[in-house]
């Protein structure tokens, strides 16, 4: 049943085979199976039971509330959920327990889906790769309703007043109090398909220590959805963050189009171009989720008030030759290994021998979109982060001596050596003196960035393919040598330019690669048009047939997980 | 350039000012309101009185004085600019703070539309262009009582640009001419309030109330058109009455809701404009021309003592009468500039001729429409006034300055037969004048319009003499004198037979008083 599509597994409890208390069951127990993987901060598990309970209550009586009822879902750490601690994964915001739920949140649980829990990512969704969130939690820290603050002179008696901190349950019901912090493992690590290929390597080493990235920010949604802790996960997608991930883990990654989602309660990185995102095992779960998420909301302003058509269901495309696929010549990068090029290619000719027109375009300014995200995405991040001041909520500082001191204390305490690096940026690019070089002349640039689309899409295309990442997922400890993340500098080249124009875009897992892990490609559709990409990515997915992740030596006892297990039947294996 | 005598300061002396026209670029200060109440510095300059000042000045050449002013006008609207927040005034602390006002992760601004409308009323009352597209920003600056360590504001594009204001300076041998006079207006911004900081130094504290973060302002700038205290301070109560007049603000400067800060330089006519102080705090229309008129004069017996004036944010003192310098809280370590607020689209604002057609009237705001409905302007009711009772300029100014006293005169014109210049001159003479004496607002007279209509009917009717009625206005304003004169006159006719204290109660039943 785990193993199963969201699809599949809403006519399941449809059709009552199997109750959402049941299945919320199974999740959970997974999750601790697999806690391992370091996917969730904080697993939810009396919401979800009780969540459950209420849907398996509406079955009973007939009153289903459709697709997503009683289906378990994980949400990324960095969307507001009311009651549940929200951390972003940083220091700043442990113990934050916000108020409120974020509408896109609020949305899935109107929908009856169970949250299940809030997974893990780098330190306020900065970085693709999962990795930078290893932080010591160190002193008090808590959500504060008082608005007290030491005085700017100097006095011995705010001590008590400004220490005052309130006891916050720690992290998740489930008894996850360590680990909370670092990387999430990829399951793929732990797949047959992986280990098998790993035997027959003799340079094999260490086996414990040689599990591989996930890929980020959204790298704890991903793990969380392939491992089949959940069915789908919300993620963030801000310049690849859930197409990035969703690649290396084998799942369809979907960021929507710029205004078409709420962002209202996803604590921001880039407000204009963050999205939230959509991780599932196909398509058509990506549009499930999609059809209960897309629309305006008042809460948020930049949502685009166009009626959609609702739900998003993807038409079966018997026929693609209408169809006109552009690929961006400028994304064939020295970088790009080898054999996702290839995978790249044999997509390209299976399009065209299906008689779609296939044409390369130019997109003449991709080579300029790395160092404008760069200006951009700091600038907004030392904006955004500027309301962490220890004040209102989040972690606060031992000092006293002033308001001044207390800030910086707090700051330097609270967040990361990224986001910090970020924020300086972010502030450089910001001051008087720099503001017309760097950040009005990238925004200049982002809109050649935009218009590159606009007159790809102008010329007849349709959706434009391309690569998700330049490889598959690498070991952790490759990773983290100095060269590796250099290259990894490079990893969003495919995504980025995408957030900036504000297009829909997703990443289908395509094939395994020599070492058995997915390498996916990305669909770049036109601005809302994310149902006619998601139907072309549709017909794709069924051509290429991705074998399901096979993790009965990660969970020998947890063979349900295998039950639905499709053969693998690589159409476009090498 | 026109150098016209200008009568300012209390104290009669005339000074020679040159009206400079602008050039001088404002600096785009922090809220008013995220100012404390705390004098954080002291004082670094010299403090003398003015009448020191003009002993040294005598003989040498004339100086001129450039004041620019920045408003801040507290909206008039039930909730927040960007929150659903209610607006109230002395509410409990931190009893209106939404998600958003505390800057809580993730929430968004939403628009105010009220605000919105609130702006461009304003801005059409002041001849400015509406700008059909503005734009949102973020100010950046750490405080405690900005939650979300920027402030959203209108920088690069605000609502409403290049409109003017036109008030009237008294002038003449008992100030008895009114002269017109236009201050540019270069533009009016909507933003945000901060909240409020307050200090405790003894138990070493600062309590922050945020019930004022995110209320909506108009921040409206006076171009550098204005040379005194006076200039600045009669432009200010008319764009207060223009504000009450439109509902867009309730002005109160006692509550805050209207806030002003003053740019001000002195410079020799001819010559580059001088070094410009910001003084800030100035929270009554009164304490206004006193600060400018202070610090003019202070930066000329500065400048004349072979000083300097450094560019720098002041506050005034008012119980010390003078300006001090303020440890500036943006400091010189805040260079960061603007960022385009990104959770906020482009305000676009409609006409008739680009109004799209079928446009939901909910989302769209049209600014001819919102022409239509603006109520009649302060400079229309005086000129009414002038054409419909025939009064002088002056006077209409005195009856739409002082609260209440407009409506006080429009309903004893209503009930009395008696000329209008009468009535004018009895409410600006007699009725304002016992006011003046006995320190009282309009609405706390113990005269109601009917008793003066009747009085006047009587005077009118040859009835009674005009000192009888002046007698009648004694008695009717309590005034000790003419109920003891009262009093005589009965016991006088009683032979002494009646007891004054049950004639004193006699009378004062019958005169209803």
């Amino acid at each position: 049943m785990l193993g199963r599509s969201l699809r599949e597994v809403s006519a399941a409890l449809k059709q009552g085979q199997i109750t959402p208390t049941e299945l919320c069951q199974k999740c959970l127990s997974l999750i601790k199976k697999t806690k391992f993987l370091n996917a969730y901060i904080t697993v939810s598990e009396e919401v979800a039971l009780k969540q459950a309970e209420e849907s398996e209550k509406r079955y009973k009586n007939g009153q289903s509330l459709g697709d997503l009822d009683g289906i378990p879902i994980a949400v990324k750490d960095n969307f507001s959920t009311s009651g549940i601690e929200t951390t972003c994964a940083s220091n700043m915001l442990k113990g934050y327990i916000p108020p409120y739920n974020a509408t896109v949140v609020q949305k899935l649980l109107d929908q009856g889906a169970l949250l299940m829990g809030k997974t893990n990512l780098d330190e306020f969704a900065m970085g693709v790769l999962l990795l930078s969130s290893t932080l010591e939690c160190n002193g008090a820290i808590s959500a504060r309703c008082s608005l007290r603050l030491p005085a700017s002179s100097d006095s011995p008696d705010s001590a008590s007043q400004v220490a005052g901190t309130t006891g916050m349950p720690h992290h998740s019901q489930s008894g996850s109090t360590d680990g909370v912090f670092g990387p999430v493992k990829n399951p793929w690590s732990y797949s047959k398909q992986y280990r098998e290929k790993r035997k027959q390597n003799p340079h094999s080493e260490n086996e414990d220590s040689d599990w591989l990235i996930t890929g980020g920010s959204s790298g704890g949604s991903a793990a969380a959805v392939s491992a089949f802790t959940c069915y789908a996960a919300l993620g963030s997608d801000t310049g690849g963050s859930t197409r990035n991930p969703a690649a290396h883990c084998g799942l369809v990654g979907f960021k929507p189009s710029y205004g078409l989602v709420s962002r209202h309660g996803l604590i921001p990185l880039v407000n204009s171009m963050d999205v939230p995102g959509i991780l599932t095992r196909c398509v058509d779960d990506a549009a499930i989720v999609l059809g209960a998420l897309a629309g305006p909301d008042p809460r948020d302003s930049t949502t685009v008030h166009e009626p959609i058509n609702k739900p998003f269901m993807l038409p079966s495309l018997a026929d693609v030759s209408k169809l006109c696929i552009g690929i961006p010549k400028e994304y064939l990068v020295p970088e790009l290994s080898s054999e996702v090029q290839s995978l790249w290619s044999k997509a390209a000719d299976l399009f065209e021998s299906e008689g779609a027109k296939v044409i390369e375009v130019s997109l003449p300014h991709t080579s300029y979109s790395i160092v404008c995200y760069h200006v951009l995405c700091t600038s907004e991040v030392a904006s955004n982060m500027a309301r962490f001041d220890g004040l209102q909520y989040g972690h606060r500082c031992d000092i006293d001596v002033s308001t001044e001191a207390m800030y910086a204390a707090t700051r330097r305490e609270g967040f990361n050596d990224v986001v910090r690096g970020r924020i300086l940026s972010g502030n450089f690019f910001l001051l008087k003196e720099n503001y017309e070089n760097y950040f009005v002349k990238a925004q200049k640039v982002r809109r050649l960035i935009a218009n590159d689309f606009v007159n790809a899409f102008n010329s007849g295309v349709d959706v434009l393919l391309t690569p998700t990442t330049l490889s598959e997922a690498v070991p952790y400890l490759e990773f983290i040598k100095e060269d590796n993340r250099t290259r990894s500098a490079q990893d969003d080249i495919f995504t980025q330019a995408v957030n900036m124009a504000g297009l829909p875009a997703v990443s289908i897992p395509v094939a395994l690669s020599n070492q058995g892990l997915p390498i996916g490609l990305q669909f770049i559709g036109r601005a809302f048009c994310d149902q006619q990409l998601l139907t072309v990515a549709k017909w794709f997915e069924k051509q290429v047939q991705f074998p399901v992740i096979q993790l009965q030596e990660l969970m020998d006892d947890c063979s349900a997980v295998l039950e639905n297990e499709k053969l693998a039947s690589v159409s476009l294996k090498q | 350039m026109a150098a016209p005598m200008l009568r300012w300061g209390c104290r009669g002396r005339r000074w020679a000012f040159a009206r400079v026209d602008g050039g001088s670029c404002h600096r785009r200060g922090a809220p008013t309101g995220s100012t404390s109440n705390q004098i954080r510095g002291e004082s670094s300059v010299a403090q003398q009185p003015l009448h020191t000042a003009q002993k040294t000045r005598k003989g040498e050449h004339k100086w001129a004085a450039v004041v620019g002013l920045e408003i801040h006008a507290q909206i008039s609207s039930n909730s927040k600019l960007f929150s659903g927040s209610q607006v109230r005034f002395s509410a409990p602390p931190n009893s209106l703070v939404s998600f958003f006002d505390a800057s809580l992760p993730g929430t968004l601004p939403v628009l105010n539309r009220r605000c919105v409308e609130a702006a461009v009323m304003t801005g059409l009352a002041l001849n400015c262009h509406i700008n059909k597209k503005s734009l949102f920003d973020r100010k950046h600056y750490f405080y405690a009582d900005l939650p979300a360590g920027y402030q959203i504001t209108q920088q690069r594009l605000p609502i409403a640009v290049n409109g003017s204001l036109i008030y009237g300076v008294c002038a003449g041998k008992k100030q008895s001419q009114v002269i017109p006079k236009t201050v540019r207006i270069k533009q009016i911004q909507l933003e945000q309030d901060s909240g409020k900081s307050l200090h405790d130094n003894l138990r070493s504290q600062t309590l922050i109330d945020l019930n004022r973060a995110g209320v909506g302002l108009l921040e409206v700038v006076l171009e550098p058109d204005m040379s005194c205290g006076e200039e600045a301070a009669t432009a200010v109560r008319e764009l207060q009455l223009i504000l009450q007049a439109l509902g867009t603000s309730q002005a109160n400067m006692a509550e805050g809701q209207l806030r002003v800060d003053a740019n001000i330089s002195v410079h020799h006519p001819g010559e580059p404009l001088g070094v410009r102080t910001e003084v800030k705090n100035l929270n009554s229309i009164r304490f206004l021309a006193k600060a400018i008129d202070y610090e003019i004069q202070r930066q000329i017996n500065e400048l004349e003592n072979g000083g300097e004036i450094l560019n720098e944010t002041r506050s005034f003192h008012h119980k010390l009468g003078c300006t001090m310098s303020m440890r500036d809280k943006e400091g010189k370590q805040d260079y960061r500039w603007f960022m385009p607020e990104p959770n906020l689209p482009p305000l676009v604002l409609y006409d008739a001729t680009s109004l799209p057609a079928g446009a939901d009237p909910q989302q769209v705001i049209n600014i001819d429409q919102i022409r239509e409905t603006l109520p009649e302007l302060p400079s229309v009711t005086r000129e009414k006034l002038v054409q419909q009772y025939g009064m002088l300029l002056e006077h209409s100014f005195t009856l739409l300055n002082e609260v209440g006293l407009l409506e006080f005169f429009q309903n004893v014109i209503k009930e009395t037969r008696a000329e209008p210049k009468k009535v004018t001159s009895w409410v600006l003479n007699t009725f304002l004048g016992y006011l003046k004496q006995q320190n009282l607002a309009v609405s706390e007279s113990p005269v109601t319009p009917s008793a003066l209509a009747e009085l006047l009917d009587l005077l009118d009717s040859r009835t009674i003499s005009s000192s009888a009625a002046k007698q009648v206005m004694d008695v009717k304003n309590r005034n000790p004198r003419a109920i003891n004169k009262l009093i005589g006159l009965v016991r006088k006719a009683t032979q002494s037979r009646a007891d004054p204290v049950m004639i004193k109660e006699i009378l004062e039943k019958k005169l209803s008083l």
